[in-house]
């Protein structure tokens, strides 16, 4: 299992808990799982979210490892200019 | 991934050759968008609405079709609608569906054979109205009784009961607010306001478009992402993006402003009907009115701090507006707003609302300037009543490696710490004022981006290297790019040349922003060369009869690995080029990826003004920027960004902002009522380069393209404070408005 950061605006789709606990080894098995367990994170999701996995930022990476130790923050999706 | 930065010993990264644009560019031989040019061309003119909020009841062209040499007229009919809300809001953007959202909203387009046909023509073009309520002020947007710009636009984070207009809220932090403010000795609660600012970038937009009958396009065009300019013609206009190639030209700069598409689809559409090529080029009224300028804010900041400045808590809560479209920077700006500090409690809150404003596009690190202004300004403040060194303030709660950042991630190794040393430390700090000076400084964060990216590099016969990338030079790429080659081949500068690659000659490449590319692509590029060492060194081993393991690379040339590899003389790289066709075929290497891990890049800036109290002019008397740039792979390039960010900050502090009248109708659409600075208002921005190693990056390099706009805007506003004993709430510092502070007594 992996602890998963939320931002502040996801954590209502998560009965308003900061940290949630779901079984992913990569970023897009997170983001299944993450849609599975709490399906109100659809639209976000969808939208298009990142991922911090000890402390560096993805966006894309379907396939980021995740360790079971890992520091998991999910994150809006992010840009720049 | 390839460590031992720190022990790393360079011999091209570093150094400071010739830019390899720099010739083309004084002697005027550079190719800019405007300037291309093709047999039977059009000239494309836009018309746009004069209303700042108007139902678009209908659109008669016939009489402009009717003129003689005018070949082709579309409106927003003419493009394919999107089915997603991403999609649809750029076809909306680029030519009007239904209502008019801005003054300067795209609502048709003609194509004549000569620009005055075309702008006869665009004045036969029958477009009625209806007048709408419209609303260009952030705050007044979000009141119940607002005009709504955009109906059903608010996404499931925003509550029930707030303004139609509010389309999307976020939030981030950890701790108890609470507790914190409880345990400080001063809280201090402020609003701010920031005015909407443009990149003013001074190439306006401008592209050439070429369809043929059988379904193919060519576009050229200035952009930031050409591959991106692919995409949304294709969405279009229906077309397929093989069909479709696009050759970004040069950029008279962008800063974020030309990642968005704006006049290429409605040039193919054009283009398609005529059976011409069709050149678009912006005015510069254009540019100003119908671009997309920064988001325009209203901002409340909390902070508490302790009489030995430790900081306790900090809040804010930020409503940003980037126009008549939704935008997500409000998420970067609460993100980014107290990166800076190592916290407790801390709390962001953002909204974006809607306006009768162009849709925002981005500018260097969109959406952090805005609330790390409000943020640092605040820490000034306390410090200055709690009669507390601003710089020790921020050391004294300065994020550093294993701190648990404002917007959620750990940091890894960051450079803040030894910024804010190197400022302390620098002789710019200590140097006296005078009557009416004042210092200010602010800390800056930005949080660089990856990305996709596609490099092929290829090892030609006579011993040099072309590389090709897919990103709009906008800051020295092409240098830092053919560096990095370098350095991993072990060969010269002067014998690498990098350009930039078309869509249809190179993978995907990701747009240019996020302060990406000399990581990202600098990435990519050291993954190509290893490529191609590795078959250069299966080419000597072939030519020694040794096993490819018994080879490695070093100094440019392949050598035996060890004594029992046997003993040849090293096989330079155009030894082995040289003898390419005759050793297996022609020589290339390429990578493609997404590129992640790069590293967040924190700036301090230190700045003295003086201010005319009879006239309320502000002059700025000295500028020193400390950033880190992990490695700085080309210092010339490095320090232009610094300065560059710097003085655009200046601007957006001092001056620059969109002023729309009652009417809901931007009043300063050029430079003249716009008034960004020039070399002679500025004095020479001193620059101080930290490296502290991106552990992301073989080299150590992080972006540096974006952080120095970050901390400019508070930087000036505390030094304005300590000059004139008066603080200011608002950007821009205006005369007028500074003035008006100095005679409220």
């Amino acid at each position: 299992m992996v602890a998963v950061t939320l931002f502040g605006s996801i954590r209502a789709h998560a009965d308003g808990q900061a940290q949630v606990e779901v079984q992913a080894t990569t970023f897009k098995e997170l983001l299944d799982r993450l849609v599975e367990q709490y399906p109100g994170m659809r639209p976000q999701i969808d939208r298009g979210v990142s991922v911090a996995i000890d402390g560096l930022v993805y966006k894309e990476a379907w396939f980021a490892p995740i360790k079971p130790e890992s520091e998991v923050v999910l994150l809006p999706y992010m840009q720049g200019g | 991934m390839d460590t031992g930065t720190k022990a790393r010993v360079f011999k091209q990264v570093g150094t400071r050759p010739a830019r390899p644009d720099g010739v083309d560019k004084v002697t005027g031989r550079a190719m800019y968008g405007a300037d291309m040019v093709a047999p039977g061309m059009l000239t494309g003119r836009i018309l746009r609405s004069p209303h700042a909020h108007a139902q678009i009841v209908s659109i008669d062209t016939s009489a402009a079709e009717a003129m003689p040499g005018v070949k082709a007229v579309v409106t927003g009919k003419d493009l394919i609608a999107q089915d997603n809300d991403f999609m649809r809001d750029i076809q909306e953007n680029v030519l009007a569906m239904g209502k008019a959202l801005y003054d300067g909203h795209a609502v048709a387009a003609v194509a004549a054979v000569d620009a005055a046909t075309a702008k006869a023509a665009l004045k036969a073009i029958t477009v009625t109205y209806k007048q709408l309520p419209h609303v260009t002020d952030v705050d007044a947007a979000m009141k119940a009784d607002a005009p709504i710009v955009q109906a059903g636009r608010s996404l499931e984070t925003v509550p029930k009961g707030m303004s139609a207009n509010v389309t999307n809220q976020c939030e981030f932090g950890h701790g108890d607010l609470a507790t914190g403010f409880a345990k400080a000795d001063l809280v201090l609660e402020r609003s701010f306001t920031t005015a909407a600012t443009h990149q003013g970038y001074i190439e306006p937009h401008a592209c050439l478009v070429s369809a043929t009958a059988d379904g193919k396009a060519d576009i050229w065009c200035c952009t930031q992402g050409h591959y991106n300019v692919r995409a949304v013609c294709a969405a279009l206009s229906g077309m397929e993006g093989s069909q479709i190639r696009v050759t970004a030209s040069e950029i008279g700069g962008g800063f974020g402003g030309k990642t968005a598409v704006f006049i290429e689809p409605v040039a193919l559409a054009l283009s398609r009907k005529s059976g011409r090529p069709v050149k678009i080029v912006m005015t510069r009224d254009e540019v100003f009115k119908a671009t997309g300028p920064t988001v325009t804010t209203s901002m409340d900041v909390k902070i508490g701090m302790t009489k030995a400045g430790r900081i306790t808590a900090g809040q804010a809560i930020l409503r940003y507006s980037g126009g008549a479209f939704p935008t997500g920077t409000v998420e970067m700006g609460a993100s980014a707003a107290f990166a800076a500090y190592d916290l407790d409690a801390v709390h962001t809150l953002g909204w974006n609302v809607l306006t009768n404003r162009p849709k925002e596009a981005a500018y260097r690190a969109p959406g952090a300037p805005q609330a790390i202004y409000a943020v640092e300004s605040v820490v000034d403040e306390l410090c200055q009543q709690l009669n507390l060194d601003p710089l020790d303030v921020r050391l004294k709660n300065a994020a550093k490696k294993g701190t648990l950042s404002s917007y959620g991630p750990t940091f890894d190794d960051i450079g803040l710490v030894a910024t804010l040393e190197a400022a302390k430390k620098h002789p710019h700090y200590s140097a006296p004022l005078g009557k009416n000076q004042g210092r200010g400084l602010s800390a800056g964060f930005w949080f660089n981006f990856g990305g996709n990216t596609s490099v092929s590099m290829t090892v030609n016969t006579d011993g040099t290297v072309s590389v090709a990338e897919g990103n709009p030079d906008i800051g020295g790429s092409r240098a830092s790019i053919s560096l990095m080659a370098a350095e991993e081949l072990g060969i010269g500068y002067d014998k690498i040349r990098t350009i930039i690659a078309d869509t249809a000659s190179l993978g995907h490449n990701d747009i240019t922003d996020g302060s990406r590319v000399t990581f990202s692509v600098g990435l990519a590029t050291i993954h190509a060369a290893r490529d191609v060492i590795k078959k250069m060194c299966h080419r000597a081993a072939r030519m020694w009869g040794i096993d490819d393991d018994a080879v490695e690379w070093k100094d440019g040339a392949a050598v035996p690995a060890g004594d029992n590899a046997g003993k040849f003389p090293p096989m330079p790289l155009a030894e082995i080029a040289a003898s390419s066709h005759q050793t297996g075929g022609p020589l290339a290497g390429h990578h493609e990826f997404t590129a992640d891990g790069a590293g967040v890049s924190f700036g301090v800036h230190l700045c003295d003004v003086e201010v005319d109290p009879e006239t309320g002019m502000t002059t700025v008397l000295r500028y020193t920027v400390f950033q880190d740039a992990g490695k700085a792979v080309h210092p010339d390039y490095v320090e232009g960004q610094m300065q560059g960010g710097a003085v655009q900050g200046i601007g957006w502090a001092l001056n620059e902002e969109y002023i729309y009248g009652a009417d809901g109708r931007l009043q300063n659409a050029g430079f003249l009522d716009y008034r960004v600075p020039v070399a002679s208002d500025l004095p020479k921005i001193d620059t101080v380069i930290l490296e502290i190693p991106n552990p992301g990056h073989p080299y150590g390099v992080r972006g540096v393209g974006e952080t120095p706009i970050v901390p400019p805007l508070a930087a000036l506003s505390n030094a304005m404070s300590h000059a004139i004993g008066k603080r200011l709430h608002s950007l821009p510092m205006s005369p007028p408005r500074i003035l008006k502070v100095l005679s409220e007594g």
